[in-house]
């Protein structure tokens, strides 16, 4: 085990000189520099923002059973096959036929198009049919409920990073997180109450008329109007909604003197609304915002421009959300926020500096500590030590990880622990010098025999690591991933490095005395 | 043979002792439990840092108390002007609930900032516990296994009821002082089975080394020879990781306090189970070299 060809010299020499060159990319702000590199800090190290939003599904798939539900009973009108009875159930749709038509009726489930359209495609069924106790239950299978989850998590994360980019934040990462989540990064932010807010409001505008009528009949619902504070009654026909929307933005109405939010509708909207307002002269019209009435204006002309103003008490900080919400356009479901965490940057410095001088003066009496106990050995393993942990470093920033708090406990973790492996060598090769005259005998022997224990004890700090990393969440991923990349470089600084001075020492010494402690 | 100290003399007393430490830690996991922090348990973590030098705790438990908070608890977080304010949270989709908090805080207490501001809703801080038991019972199983594979069964089962005694004592002892439980925690929970692991399997790996050799010799004297052979690594490497470990204690700020903490118990609960506690369950079997021999043919 102690011998090394020259090629294997060079190559470990480039290798290590390599990823310590890497790891230098992190202490030098050269932007010219052709590898710019650099370990990511986590937002517990350089603080921020970290909100999970989860997309509240129900909504959607009740509207998409409704939506079914009318298609089918269109379907089988058109095709003169009576069914009756129709009812909403959870995740399911029932209704009743007459006996003879049952067979039919799941034939053409099974083979139209029309009923079954994800079948072609997909070979499998958004629906499952089934008769139970003469009713027809028409069941989301879990493969449709995946399909509108996803679709609708790939439009909420796309509202999502519309309205957080216009906040304009510091490079904030959004990404999916399960099947009905997303998480919002947002660093260097010390106070997400304004995303908060914003990622709060679905943003559903709708334009409609307010009824003339004193009762709430089928079409029409009582919501409250925030400018005024009374209940008005408002008629379910939306005439525009926040789809038709091309442009939005606060304004000061030199007029009234106050701030509004002036608005413009695209081609068919303008053309809707021109219309509306041509035969609804005198009539009040309700600006509803996620069933809210904002204000409830009387028309007093034709709007034929496709552009207009909102007015509602604004401070031009509330114009300005509103617009962007406008802008941004409304979410396909409400979000919750159900995990928030923030650090602010002051604290976020202070852990640099713990976690700093904590690894430094942890280091340090490990290296004194080796030193007193293994004198010149010691040197030689605090030299592959301190290789180790640029060659971490190195790692790290090849791979942009982040690093956190726990991340930099898991390195100066890594410290204590790497020295075991040089220790157990160590300790094995005392043992065999005290048996074998041949120096260079007993220290092969002793990398030899200490081989196995050292494969396994790293091997299980590894399994522990991985299932770590696998579970764990947040800055407690960076543990795992400086522990487990620690005890590579660990295992590779002691193979290459330590055993290669050792090697060298030994062979220039094989006749005089060499004392390990 | 160096024989310096005779450890197998012990076995008995030190097994006494641990099954009376695992017994009371034990009754203070069920019946105290562990005082779960808001990764598991949901709700408010507030870290705040006020400039008046004139505040006590007391002071701001009482400016907290009267903003309706569940479950108010109020502690010193290391510096003097730093506190965390932990609180149940009934109202959790308000976009708005800091923001609010700090608008009625202003009329008690001034010169204040919230320096970290953490926000568990009791669906995630489920998961996440269920994802941390689930990931401790993972990692022992996978130990077991891996174990199995590179030794006899007899070695898995020393090396597993060694684990378990780290783990439980090393939780017993955080229930016992109401010591908080969270992320990190797991962290080191998960470490200090691969540390005990370690421990266990550089001595276990002597073992068997010395079974081959040493065929007239009882397992009783052989786990000892075999611990004192190893006995100067075992030291030496868990001085080294308390070295560190004390480093991030006294100096890694009070985020990874608890974490260093269990770290530290860990490691020497490791240390010694490794010795008193897996060596004397291959007493216990009989081990001999016809137990290597066996799983060779």
């Amino acid at each position: 085990m102690l011998y090394f060809s020259k090629l294997k010299i060079i190559s470990i020499v480039i290798f290590c000189s390599l990823l310590i060159f890497f790891s230098f990319s992190n202490f030098t702000n050269n932007e010219d520099f052709f590898f710019k590199k650099k370990v990511n800090l986590g937002l517990d190290l350089q603080g921020g923002s970290y909100l999970l939003l989860e997309v509240d599904k129900g909504p959607v798939i009740n509207q998409t059973l409704q939506t079914k539900l009318s298609q089918v009973r269109n379907y089988f009108k058109k095709k003169e096959i009576k069914t009756f009875d129709y009812k909403l159930g959870k995740e399911k749709i029932f209704f009743k036929s007459d006996k003879k038509n049952q067979e039919k009726i799941l034939d053409l489930f099974e083979n139209d198009m029309e009923l079954n359209p994800y079948f072609q495609v997909y070979k499998s069924n958004q629906y499952n049919v089934e008769i139970i106790n003469g009713i027809f239950e028409l069941t989301l299978t879990k493969y449709g409920v995946i399909e509108i989850e996803q679709s609708l998590l790939d439009q909420a994360i796309e509202i999502v990073r519309k309205r957080v980019d216009e906040v304009g934040t510091n490079e904030p990462s959004i990404t999916k997180s399960g099947s009905n989540r997303i998480s919002v990064e947002l660093p260097g932010l010390d106070n997400p109450d304004r995303i908060k807010s914003l990622l709060g409001k679905t943003a559903n505008l709708t334009f409609r008329f307010v009824t003339q009528s004193n009762d709430v009949s089928f079409g029409s619902e009582k919501l409250k109007d925030l400018d005024t504070g009374e209940e008005l009654i408002v008629s379910k026909r939306i005439i525009v909604s926040g789809d038709n929307l091309i442009d939005a933005k606060p304004q000061m109405d030199s007029v009234n003197n106050e701030t509004v939010v002036s608005f413009t509708l695209d081609r068919l909207g303008a053309r809707k609304f021109g219309r509306a307002t041509k035969n609804g002269i005198g009539k009040q019209l309700a600006i509803v915002l996620d069933n809210q009435i904002i204000s409830a204006p009387v028309i007093r002309d034709v709007i034929a421009g496709g552009s207009g103003q909102i007015s509602g008490g604004f401070t031009f900080q509330s114009a300005t959300d509103l617009a962007l919400l406008l802008r941004s356009g409304a979410l396909p479901a409400p979000l919750e926020i159900i995990e928030e965490r923030t650090v602010g940057p002051d604290l976020g410095e202070d852990s640099i500096k713990a976690g700093i001088l904590s690894l430094i003066i942890g280091f340090v009496l490990v290296i004194l500590y080796m030193i007193y106990k293994y004198k010149l050995f010691g040197l030689i393993s605090n030299f592959a030590l301190i290789i180790n942990l640029f060659m971490l470093l190195g790692f790290l920033t090849i791979f942009e990880a982040t690093l956190t708090l726990p991340g930099i406990a898991g390195i100066i973790l890594t410290v204590g622990m790497a020295v075991d492996a040089n220790v157990l060598i160590f300790e094995r090769i005392n043992e065999e010098l005290k048996k074998e005259k041949n120096k260079v005998i007993a220290f092969d022997n002793g990398y030899t025999l200490s081989r196995t224990a050292i494969l396994d004890a790293n091997i299980t700090t590894i399994i522990a690591a991985l299932i770590l990393f696998m579970f764990g969440s947040g800055p407690v991923k960076g543990f795992s991933v400086t522990l487990s990349i620690g005890i590579i470089t660990t295992l590779f600084s002691v193979y290459y490095i330590a055993r290669l001075l050792t090697s060298l020492y030994v062979i220039k010494n094989k006749n005089n005395e060499v004392k390990i402690r | 043979m160096n024989e310096k100290y005779f450890f197998n003399k012990f076995y008995n007393l030190s097994n006494i002792i641990s099954s009376i430490l695992f017994l009371i830690s034990i009754i203070f996991l069920v019946f105290k439990g562990l005082n779960y922090g808001v990764d598991f348990k949901g709700g408010t973590l507030i870290e705040l840092r006020t400039d008046n030098v004139n505040y006590q705790t007391e002071d701001i438990r009482k400016a907290f108390s009267k903003l309706n908070l569940n479950d108010l608890s109020v502690k010193k977080f290391g510096k003097d002007n730093d506190y965390v304010i932990k609180f149940e949270r009934s109202d959790l989709n308000k976009p708005d609930f800091i923001k609010n908090l700090k608008i009625n805080l202003d009329k008690h207490l001034q010169d204040y900032n919230f320096r970290r501001v953490e926000n568990v809703g009791p669906k995630v801080s489920a998961e996440l516990l269920q994802d941390g038991i689930t990931a401790i019972a993972i990692a022992l199983a996978a130990m077991l296994i891996y174990i199995w594979f590179r030794f006899e069964w007899q070695f898995s089962i020393g090396a597993i009821i060694a684990i378990f005694h780290d783990v439980i004592i090393t939780l017993g002892i955080f229930s016992a002082l109401s010591l908080e439980i969270n992320l990190s925690i797991v962290a080191a929970v998960l470490t200090i089975v691969g540390y005990s692991m370690n421990d266990t399997v550089v001595i276990f790996d002597r073992v068997r080394e010395n079974l081959k050799k040493y065929a007239d010799i009882k397992i009783f004297d052989l786990t000892n020879i075999s611990i004192n052979e190893t006995l100067s690594r075992t030291l030496i490497t868990s001085v080294t990781t308390l070295l560190a470990l004390l480093s991030i204690f006294f100096f890694g700020g009070e985020i990874l306090k608890g974490f260093s903490l269990a770290m530290i118990l860990g490691v020497i609960l490791g240390t010694y189970s490794s010795i008193f506690i897996a060596n004397p369950v291959l007493v216990y079997y009989k081990v001999s070299q016809k137990t290597l021999v066996k799983e060779e043919d």
